[in-house]
C-alpha cells in the first residue's frame, strides 16, 4: 500500500455514523412543491430560462449557467412553474435568494434523455459540456461547478485524480452508503473523468478506515482498473481537499492556488456518481443522497432526495419531534450551519440534515476567557495559531490577522471544538474575513474615486490653460482690431458683454440639461460595468492562481466596481425621473 | 418551523477550562504531600490562607468590576495561583506574608490587567517576587527537613504551627536551616565533595539534597501526569530542564570550590520541577507556539542557572519566569508556525504584500 502522510492537528469527535447506516438508501414520496435556488453552487447565480406558468418536465433545464463560475439548474420532477422569486434558502446568514418554484403534477414525467454510453468516443470538450449542461457541482459540500474544475485549461496536465470518499464529518454517511450500494457506478464515473482528463497516471480513492464495508466494495470494483483505494486513520478534517491531498501525496497546495497547479484534480465520490448519471444515463443532477440523523428524528437514514425538496418534507416523513430538537443543522456538526426555518429546500450540496436532541448537542455554554492553553493550535490542521487569530479578531487588528494567515483558515471548526473556554472561534474568523474584504473594497473604491478626482483635476487644469491662451489670443486680436479701426470700439464693447452672457448661458445649459447629465451618467455606467467585468475576469484568474490575499483584494475590487455600478444606476434612475 | 441559529461547530470536546485548572491543582498533590511530610504543618496552613485570600480577593475585584462572580470563580484559576504560592512560600511564614503575596498576585498581577487570560506575567510569580523583595528575611527562612532534625527537636504540631504563623513567633532554634541551594550560594572555598561530606543535607541525601530531592521527584510525577493528560505539551518543561542540566554540566568545573553544583543537584533542588511543570507551562503568560515554547523554556532554564550560579539569590525560578514572560511576545513574533501551503513561516508583524 502507498505511503500515507499525517496531517498536523485534527480532532476525534464521536463518529455517530452507525445510526443512519442501519437501513439502505430510502426514497420519499414526491413533495407538493419543489423550490430550486438559482445559486446552489459556489459562484454566480444561474440565469432563468423558464417563465411562471410554464409546464416543465423532469430533467428539463430551468436555468442555465451564467458566464464565469456557475452551474445550471434542472427540474427534479414534472409540473408547473408557479413562482420565480426570492425565498429563504439554506445559507449560514439565513438570507433569501432567487428561487424557482415548481408545483409538481405527480406524474414525474421525464424529458427525453440523451445519453452517451460510449463516452470513450467523445472528446474531452464534449464530455465537459455534458457535465456542465447537467448542472453538476461538487456534492461534498463546497459546490464548486465540476465542469470548471475539470477544465485544466492552459495549466499543467493533470496526472493525479483523487476521489474524496473521506467523509470525515460525524453523522454523515451519504458517501459511505452510496459506495456500499452503487460502487460500480461510482467507478464508471471515475472512468469518465479519467477519460476526460486524458488518463491521469495515478487515480486514488481516499477513504477513512472507519468504513470497512465501503472499502471492501471499492476494492472489489477497482480490481484491474488501476484505481487505488487508499484508506487511512480516521481524523477530522481529513476530508478537507487540501488535507486529503497531503495525506495521499505528501504535497501541499500552495496558498491561494488550486490542486490543478500541482497537476491534481480532487472530486467527491458523490460527484463521480452524478457524472456517471449525467453521461451514461443522460440524467442531470436532480437528486442526491442526503443523510437524515439526530435523535429528534424517529428514523435515521439516508435518502435519495430530489433537489429542491423542503427540509420540512424530509422531517415530516421521519417522525420528527420539534420539542426534542435543539437545533436544525444542514451539513455535519463540525462545519454545517444551523437553519432558521425548515422551509428551506435541500440543494446540491446538502450532505446531511442533522436534528439533534438537547442531550446530543446541548446549548452552548457561555464562553470563558481564552487561557491561551494552545489546545486550538494543537488541533488546527492548517498550523495556524487560532488563539492569536482570536485576539487579533477581537482587537480588529487586520494587519496582524493577515500576517497570521487568516485567509488560510479553512473554517473546519477543530479549534472551537477543543477550546476548553467554549469560545466560538470560527465565528470570529468568519466575521473578520468579511470585515477585511469589506475594508479592502472600501479602499479600492476610494482608490478609484481618487484616481477619477486626480484625472478631473488634470483635465480642469488643462482646460484652464487652454481657456487662458484663447483669451490671450482674443485680447491680442481685439487690440489689433482696435488699432486697425477705432470706430468699432463700441460695438466691440457690447459684443464682449454678449460673449460673457452667452458663455454664462452656455454654462447654465451645460449644468442643467438633464439629457446631457443622463448621457454622462450613462457613459459612467458603461465604464463602471466594463470595469466590473474586468475585475470579475481578474478574480477568476486569481482564484485559479494567486495568493489568498490577492483573492481577497480582487474580491474587494469586484465589490467596489459593483458598488459603483449600483450607485450610477441609482443616480441614473433619479435623473430620469 | 423555526429553529435556533447557532454557529458551527455544533458540540464541543468534553474538557472545560475549570476542569483543566482542577487537574493542575490535583497534579500538585504528590509534591504537596512530600513537602508536608518533610516540612510539617506549615504547608497546609499556607495553602488554607492562600486559597481563602485568593478566592476572596478575586470575588471582591469581580464584584467591583461588575462581573458575575460565580461564573469567573468556576474557572479555578485563582485556586491554581493560591496553590502555587502555598508551595513556593516558606512553611511557617507569618500569615500576612502569605496574604500579601496572594492578594498582590490576584489583584495587581491578574485582575488589573483584565483578569484571566490577559495577564502578561504569571500572577503567582509576581506575588512571590514582591514578597521576596519586600520581606527578604521571612522569605528565606526555610524549615529543616524532618529527617535532619536533631534528636530532641521536632517540627511544631498543628496548634503550635498556627501560633507561629498567626502570632509572629519564631519557631524554635534548629527547626529552620539552610537549603541545598543556599549551601552552594554561601560556599566559601570548599570543594563540592567537601560540601557534600560536611553537610547532612547532602551526606544523608539519596541523590540530590534531603527534603528537596523527593519533593522534586513528586512534582516531576505530577507534571508527567499532566503531560499525559495533554494539559500542556512537552516543549516548555523539557527545554527548561534540558538547558538547566546543560548549563550545570558546562560549569560543573570538576567539582571545584567554584562549582555552582552538579546537574542532578540543580534539577532536583529548589523549585526546578515545580517551575518546569507548573509555572513554565502556565499558558497565559508563556509563548503560544511549540517552537516558541522551546525557546521560552530554554531561556528560563538559562536564567535560572545564571541567577543561581552568579546572582545574589539562591533560587531563581520566579525571577527567571518573569523575565521569560517579558520576552514571550518577542519570541512569539519570530516563531509563528509555517501555515499549510506556505513555504516559510512568517513574522507575526509581517506586512501583507500587495502586488
Ligand atoms: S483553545 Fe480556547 S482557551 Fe485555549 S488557547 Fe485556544 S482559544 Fe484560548
Ligand atoms: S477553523 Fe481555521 S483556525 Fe480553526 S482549526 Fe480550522 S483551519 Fe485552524
Amino acid at each position: 500500500m502507498r505511503q500515507i502522510w499525517n496531517t498536523p492537528g485534527g480532532v476525534h469527535p464521536p463518529d455517530n455514523k452507525e445510526q443512519s447506516l442501519t437501513k439502505n438508501i430510502g426514497h420519499l414520496p414526491l413533495p407538493e412543491k419543489l423550490i430550486l435556488p438559482l445559486t446552489q453552487h459556489a459562484g454566480t447565480a444561474a440565469k432563468t430560462c423558464v417563465v411562471v406558468g410554464e409546464k416543465v418536465l423532469k430533467g428539463q433545464k430551468l436555468a442555465s449557467a451564467s458566464a464565469g463560475i456557475s452551474a445550471a439548474v434542472h427540474a427534479p420532477s414534472s409540473g408547473w412553474i408557479t413562482a420565480i422569486e426570492e425565498r429563504s434558502v439554506a445559507h449560514p446568514s439565513g438570507m433569501s435568494a432567487a428561487c424557482i418554484e415548481i408545483t409538481c403534477d405527480g406524474e414525474d414525467r421525464w424529458i427525453e434523455r440523451v445519453s452517451y454510453p460510449n463516452y470513450q468516443q467523445a472528446s474531452a470538450m464534449q464530455l465537459r459540456d455534458l457535465i456542465a449542461d447537467a448542472g453538476i457541482a461538487g456534492l461534498g459540500g463546497a459546490g464548486f461547478p465540476s465542469a470548471i474544475k475539470l477544465d485544466s485549461g492552459t495549466k499543467k496536465p493533470i496526472d493525479t485524480l483523487i476521489i474524496n470518499a473521506t467523509e470525515c464529518e460525524p453523522y454523515i454517511t451519504a458517501d459511505d452508503i452510496l459506495i456500499c450500494e452503487r460502487a460500480d457506478q461510482i467507478i464508471q464515473g471515475i472512468d469518465i473523468v479519467s477519460h476526460l482528463l486524458g488518463k491521469p497516471k495515478t487515480i486514488l480513492i481516499g477513504i477513512e478506515n472507519n468504513k470497512p464495508e465501503a472499502i471492501a466494495a471499492l476494492n472489489q470494483h477497482c480490481q484491474g482498473t488501476g484505481i487505488e483505494v487508499v484508506y487511512f486513520p480516521t481524523k477530522y478534517p481529513s476530508g478537507g481537499e487540501k488535507q486529503l491531498i497531503y495525506i495521499l501525496t505528501g504535497k501541499e497546495v500552495p496558498s491561494g492556488q488550486l490542486p490543478a497547479d500541482l497537476g491534481m484534480v480532487c472530486l467527491n465520490s458523490g460527484t463521480a456518481f452524478a457524472i456517471k448519471r449525467a453521461v451514461i444515463d443522460g440524467e442531470p443532477l436532480i437528486s442526491r443522497i442526503t443523510t437524515l440523523a439526530g435523535e429528534a428524528c424517529g428514523v435515521n437514514r439516508n435518502y435519495e432526495i430530489l433537489i429542491g425538496t423542503p427540509v420540512s418534507h424530509l422531517l415530516q416523513h421521519n417522525n420528527f419531534d420539534q420539542a426534542l430538537c435543539s437545533r436544525l443543522i444542514m451539513g455535519g456538526p463540525m462545519m454545517g450551519f444551523s437553519l432558521a426555518s425548515s422551509e428551506v429546500p435541500l440543494i446540491k450540496t446538502s450532505t446531511c440534515i442533522l436534528a439533534p436532541s438537547h442531550t446530543e448537542i446541548p446549548d452552548d455554554e457561555p464562553p470563558q476567557p481564552c487561557i491561551r492553553c494552545g489546545l486550538c493550535s494543537e488541533a488546527c490542521p492548517a498550523s495556524l495559531l487560532p488563539q492569536q487569530l482570536y485576539w487579533y479578531s477581537r482587537a480588529k487588528d487586520h494587519e496582524r490577522l493577515q500576517s497570521h494567515n487568516l485567509f488560510d483558515c479553512i473554517e473546519c471548526g477543530a479549534c472551537s471544538y477543543v477550546c476548553p473556554s467554549n469560545i466560538p472561534l470560527v465565528q470570529y474568523y468568519r466575521s473578520s474575513k468579511g470585515d477585511i474584504t469589506n475594508a479592502l473594497a472600501t479602499k479600492a473604491t476610494a482608490a478609484i474615486s481618487r484616481e477619477r478626482f486626480e484625472f478631473r483635476q488634470v483635465r480642469l487644469e488643462k482646460a484652464d490653460i487652454a481657456r487662458e491662451s484663447k483669451r490671450e489670443a482674443r485680447r491680442l486680436n481685439t487690440e489689433q482690431a482696435k488699432k486697425m479701426s477705432p470706430s468699432t470700439t463700441q460695438s466691440t464693447g457690447s459684443s464682449a458683454a454678449d460673449i460673457i452672457k452667452a458663455a454664462q448661458l452656455r454654462g447654465i445649459t451645460k449644468q442643467a440639461s438633464p439629457e446631457q447629465q443622463k448621457a454622462k451618467l450613462q457613459r459612467t455606467l458603461l465604464a463602471a460595468q466594463m470595469r466590473l467585468e474586468e475585475a470579475q475576469q481578474r478574480l477568476v484568474q486569481v482564484t485559479n492562481k494567486g495568493s489568498a490575499h490577492q483573492q481577497a483584494q480582487q474580491l474587494a475590487s469586484v465589490e467596489a466596481a459593483r458598488r459603483k455600478v449600483e450607485q450610477t444606476t441609482q443616480r441614473l434612475t433619479e435623473v430620469s425621473h | 418551523m423555526v429553529f435556533k441559529q447557532v454557529s458551527s461547530p455544533h458540540g464541543h470536546a468534553r474538557q472545560k477550562t475549570g476542569e483543566i485548572m482542577q487537574l493542575v491543582v490535583l497534579a500538585t498533590l504528590p509534591g504537596f504531600l512530600v513537602l508536608t511530610y518533610q516540612f510539617g504543618w506549615g504547608l497546609l496552613i499556607n495553602l488554607l490562607i492562600a486559597t481563602l485570600s485568593a478566592i476572596s480577593a478575586e470575588a471582591l475585584v469581580l464584584k467591583l468590576r461588575n462581573r458575575p462572580i460565580d461564573f469567573y470563580l468556576r474557572d479555578y484559576s485563582a485556586v491554581v495561583t493560591a496553590v502555587l504560592l502555598a508551595l513556593a512560600l516558606p512553611p511557617l511564614a507569618p500569615w500576612w506574608l502569605v496574604v500579601v503575596a496572594t492578594v498582590f498576585s490576584i489583584v495587581i498581577a491578574k485582575q488589573l490587567y483584565g483578569g484571566l487570560g490577559s495577564n502578561p506575567f504569571n500572577p503567582a510569580m509576581v506575588g512571590y517576587v514582591v514578597a521576596l523583595i519586600s520581606f527578604p528575611i521571612e522569605m528565606t527562612t526555610w524549615v529543616t527537613p524532618i529527617s535532619l532534625l536533631a534528636a530532641d527537636i521536632s517540627h511544631p504540631g498543628l496548634l503550635e504551627s498556627l501560633a507561629i504563623v498567626f502570632t509572629d513567633n519564631s519557631p524554635v532554634d534548629g527547626v529552620t536551616g539552610a537549603t541545598p541551594l543556599d549551601l552552594f550560594k554561601h560556599n566559601d572555598g570548599l570543594l563540592v565533595e567537601q560540601i557534600y561530606q560536611n553537610n547532612t543535607l547532602f551526606s544523608r541525601a539519596s541523590f540530590a539534597g534531603v527534603g528537596w530531592e523527593w519533593a522534586n521527584v513528586a512534582f516531576l510525577i505530577g507534571g508527567l501526569a499532566l503531560l499525559k493528560a495533554r494539559v500542556f505539551t512537552w516543549h516548555g518543561p523539557m527545554a527548561m530542564l534540558g538547558t538547566l542540566a546543560l548549563m550545570s554540566m558546562l560549569f560543573w568545573d570538576g567539582g571545584s570550590s567554584n562549582s555552582p553544583g552538579s546537574p542532578i543537584m540543580h534539577l532536583f533542588s529548589g523549585a526546578s520541577m515545580l517551575g518546569a511543570f507548573f509555572i513554565v507551562t502556565d499558558p497565559v503568560s508563556s509563548t503560544v507556539s511549540n517552537r516558541g515554547r522551546l525557546i521560552y523554556g530554554a531561556l528560563i532554564g538559562l536564567l535560572v542557572y545564571v541567577i543561581r550560579a552568579w546572582g545574589s539569590y539562591p533560587d531563581a525560578v520566579a525571577f527567571a519566569v518573569l523575565l521569560g514572560n517579558f520576552a514571550a511576545p518577542f519570541i512569539d513574533n519570530y516563531t509563528v508556525p509555517r501555515t499549510y501551503g506556505h513555504d516559510k513561516s512568517r513574522r507575526a508583524t509581517a506586512k501583507e504584500k500587495s502586488e
